[in-house]
């Protein structure tokens, strides 16, 4: 209201006046920022268009539905060098989706493994996991990459002379061979059951958090829960005739036919992520526990909680606020560092859309936007999703 | 929203904002001394850094030759090297002045890419090579195979037709650059390594044992290799055209490294005269002097020398004339006459 004051008893508009008002002053600052930066971008993106104008070129999409005419070697859909550019961007979406989601399991397995054993009693345990941590994550994740794709290709045999277990699993420099499975025309009663089992465990949850509620008796909800959601299926599926088969890959003239391949590339990219990502989980886990008083686990056994109970209900959650934020920001660390796929090949969003794509069409405005858009939809939804989840999980005030 | 805005312009100010590509390339190599030359990042014998850190080859003598026709001197040239993906942008945002680098001409480059071709100094076509240990002595033998290829390539399209064209299946391994895929190649990640079989040939040079490799009988594609720079200069297209074409005319008229000072000191030849600025003022037509082609031909030689030289019978790479031979000898090296 000082404005109003100052104004109206003002003899005349005067700037230095105005620029004298702490607030009207704010003011403008925050106009002339505002207009600064727009114009930067305006500058910015009208200088793009005159320089693209200039050579002849427009900002046009249509090319996403023109044929591809180049190969990708690992494809989760149907695609040939006759399809459009639109699926191939599709299959390095896939493929991103496919080691990002492998390597955040991965990474997170690996790194609560560490984190705690990061916190045993066992000083070689606790003092090797330490130096492994130190040495994996003060190395750039470029450098992980490249040596296990150069000690996979250069190291393991020729797919000849590839090491096999029990011929049903390959490892050799053209990656490891799983059996693929196949499927017989029953299997889908297995499905079913799993979808059934599931469903079964989340209401004996609800019932059985009712009946703690009720009457204080625990029910044996995780024994209970893997029958529901492992048991049921297996029963399933040996009544139904075992529906399912799984065929090794053999030895063809060149490479491995059939399986299912984890291709080099694939291992290279995904293995270094993972450890490197999982030694920063570790530290954030360690700290996570650490942070949490043991006087919280003494009060829990004071009140005759056991032990086992006492980590599950009192220190973990406890511990998991403190790691979940830094914990979101891992994963989308590795999901953005896995756009370093280029280095050894691996056809993601940047090899495909963002690379060959781009290149064989000459599209680089266009394929660059179209990757900006996906990696900043793909960690958007990733910080959602974790936002959401740390929500849930967060202190809740009474 | 501002995050996205930003990203675009941040992409476009690093994709875009050139050093001011004016219309005059010429007049900007001239005013800058220094002539930026887009080549590979090292093919032996066509543009590679020899053990002095010296950029030498086919390709790269076409720099020094353009460097010594605009600027008087071979050595103003500042090699740019690119992968078969960054090349065309590096052309088009003004990094590079000219483009020498193995680079086929299609009909898309030209017309979608926006570059302008300026002719052919080397016709070479797709070709396969193999270890002789997989005992395969036909492209359409290689039904599963894990081929190599450059990505970004003409050639990654043309191995993705010919495979579909016989129907048998291949495992694609794409590979940034030239070194690369000899590396995954002797490691044996793929069997097969395919590229433009003079840049096979090249490749093989340099492996320890070169006989233990066969190039495939068949050349699936045609693949004129060429130089190009930007769309819309026509004057600078027109410099880097004739710099083409006059060494090409120097061999057919018997111009040479050694003997080209004492020819332009004048003959009776006409044609030779027109060539070496004794008649005529093509230089000046040029936007350049008189001498620009006696330059050229002092730094790099003429097409043969240029070729014997580098990537000839009698270095490691033993390519043959073939089709780069002169038209006079049953070749497709043809100048237009400078006239």
């Amino acid at each position: 209201m000082s404005t109003a004051t100052v104004s109206s008893t003002d003899q005349g508009f005067s700037l230095l006046r105005l620029w004298r008002n702490k607030e009207s002053r704010s003011v403008i600052i925050q106009i002339i920022t505002v207009a600064v930066l727009f114009a930067f971008f305006a500058f910015l993106i009208s200088n793009a268009a005159t320089n693209l104008e200039r050579i002849g070129k427009n900002y046009n999409f249509a090319f996403l539905w023109e044929a591809s005419n180049y190969d990708i070697s690992q494809t989760m859909i149907a695609y040939t060098s006759q399809s459009s550019n639109f699926q191939a961007m599709i299959v390095g979406i896939l493929n991103t989706l496919m080691v990002a989601i492998f390597g955040i399991i991965t990474a997170t397995l690996l790194g609560f493994f560490m984190g705690v054993v990061r916190l045993s009693n066992n000083f070689v345990a606790n003092r090797m996991v330490y130096c492994v941590i130190e040495f994996i994550r003060n190395v750039p994740v470029l450098l992980h990459i490249v040596l296990i794709y150069g000690i996979v290709v250069n190291v393991l045999p020729h797919p000849k002379a590839a090491m096999n277990l029990a011929d049903t699993f390959f490892l050799s420099n053209r990656g490891l061979y799983f059996p693929a499975p196949e499927f017989g025309d029953a299997f889908i009663f297995v499905t079913i059951s799993f979808v059934a089992g599931i469903i079964g465990a989340f209401l004996f949850a609800r019932h059985a958090h009712k009946v703690q509620d009720d009457t204080g008796k625990a029910l044996p909800v995780f024994w209970a829960s893997l029958g529901f959601i492992i048991g049921l299926p297996v029963v399933v599926y040996f009544i139904s005739g075992m529906p399912l088969e799984w065929i090794p890959a053999t030895q063809g003239k060149f490479n491995l036919k059939g399986g299912m391949p984890l291709k080099p590339e694939f291992l290279a990219l995904w293995l270094a992520l993972s450890v490197y990502t999982a030694c920063f989980i570790a530290e954030i886990v360690r700290a996570g526990i650490v942070a949490i008083d043991y006087g919280q686990t003494e009060a829990a056994h004071a009140l005759g909680i056991s032990s086992g109970r006492s980590t599950q209900l009192v220190i973990i959650p406890q511990a998991l606020r403190v790691i979940i934020p830094p914990l979101t920001s891992q994963y989308l660390n590795l999901t953005k560092n896995s756009s370093l796929a280029i280095a050894v090949g691996y056809m993601d969003i940047m090899g495909t859309i963002g690379g060959v794509s781009l290149n064989q069409t000459g599209r680089e405005m266009e394929c660059m936007t179209i990757v900006l858009v996906l990696y900043l939809a793909m960690s958007l939804m990733i910080s959602a999703f974790m936002n959401w989840y740390n929500s849930r999980i967060k202190l809740v005030e009474r | 929203m501002i995050k996205t805005i930003s990203g675009i312009a941040a992409f476009a100010a690093a994709a875009i904002v050139s050093a001011g590509v004016s219309a005059g390339t010429l007049d900007d190599v001239k005013a800058r001394g220094e002539l930026n030359c887009i080549v590979t990042t090292g093919l032996t014998g066509f543009a590679f850094t020899d053990e002095n850190g010296r950029w030498d080859g086919f390709d790269a003598s076409y720099c020094r030759g353009l460097a010594a026709a605009v600027l008087g001197s071979g050595e103003k040239v500042k090699f740019v090297p690119t992968t078969g993906k960054t090349r065309f942008t590096a052309l088009n945002s003004g990094e590079g002045d000219a483009l020498f680098r193995n680079t086929t001409i299609t009909m898309s480059r030209d017309v979608d890419l926006k570059l302008t071709f300026l002719g052919v100094n080397y016709y070479d076509g797709q070709g396969f090579m193999v270890p002789n240990s997989l005992g395969v002595s036909s492209a359409k033998e290689l039904d599963g195979a894990s081929v190599c290829i450059q990505t970004g390539t003409t050639t990654e399209l043309n191995l993705a037709d010919f495979f579909r064209a016989n129907g048998i299946s291949y495992e694609p391994v794409a590979i940034e650059t030239n070194e690369e895929g000899q590396t995954n190649y002797l490691a044996g990640r793929c069997d097969v390594y395919t590229t433009d079989a003079s840049g096979l040939a090249a490749t093989r040079a340099t492996f320890d044992d070169p006989g233990a490799h066969t190039v495939l009988p068949e050349i699936i594609s045609k693949e004129p290799l060429g130089p190009a720079v930007r769309q819309g200069d026509d004057q600078w297209a027109d410099v880097v055209r004739w710099v083409l074409n006059v060494v090409v005319a120097a061999e057919e008229l018997g111009i040479t490294q050694a003997n080209v000072d004492k020819l332009a000191k004048g003959t009776d030849n006409p044609s030779i005269n027109r060539v070496l600025g004794t008649e005529g003022n093509f230089g000046e037509l040029l936007g350049l002097d008189k001498d620009w082609a006696v330059r050229v031909i002092k730094t790099m030689g003429n097409y043969g020398e240029n070729f014997d030289r580098n990537i000839g019978p009698s270095t490691a790479i033993a390519l043959q004339r073939g089709l780069n031979a002169q038209w006079t000898d049953g070749g497709l090296m043809y100048s237009p006459p400078v006239r």
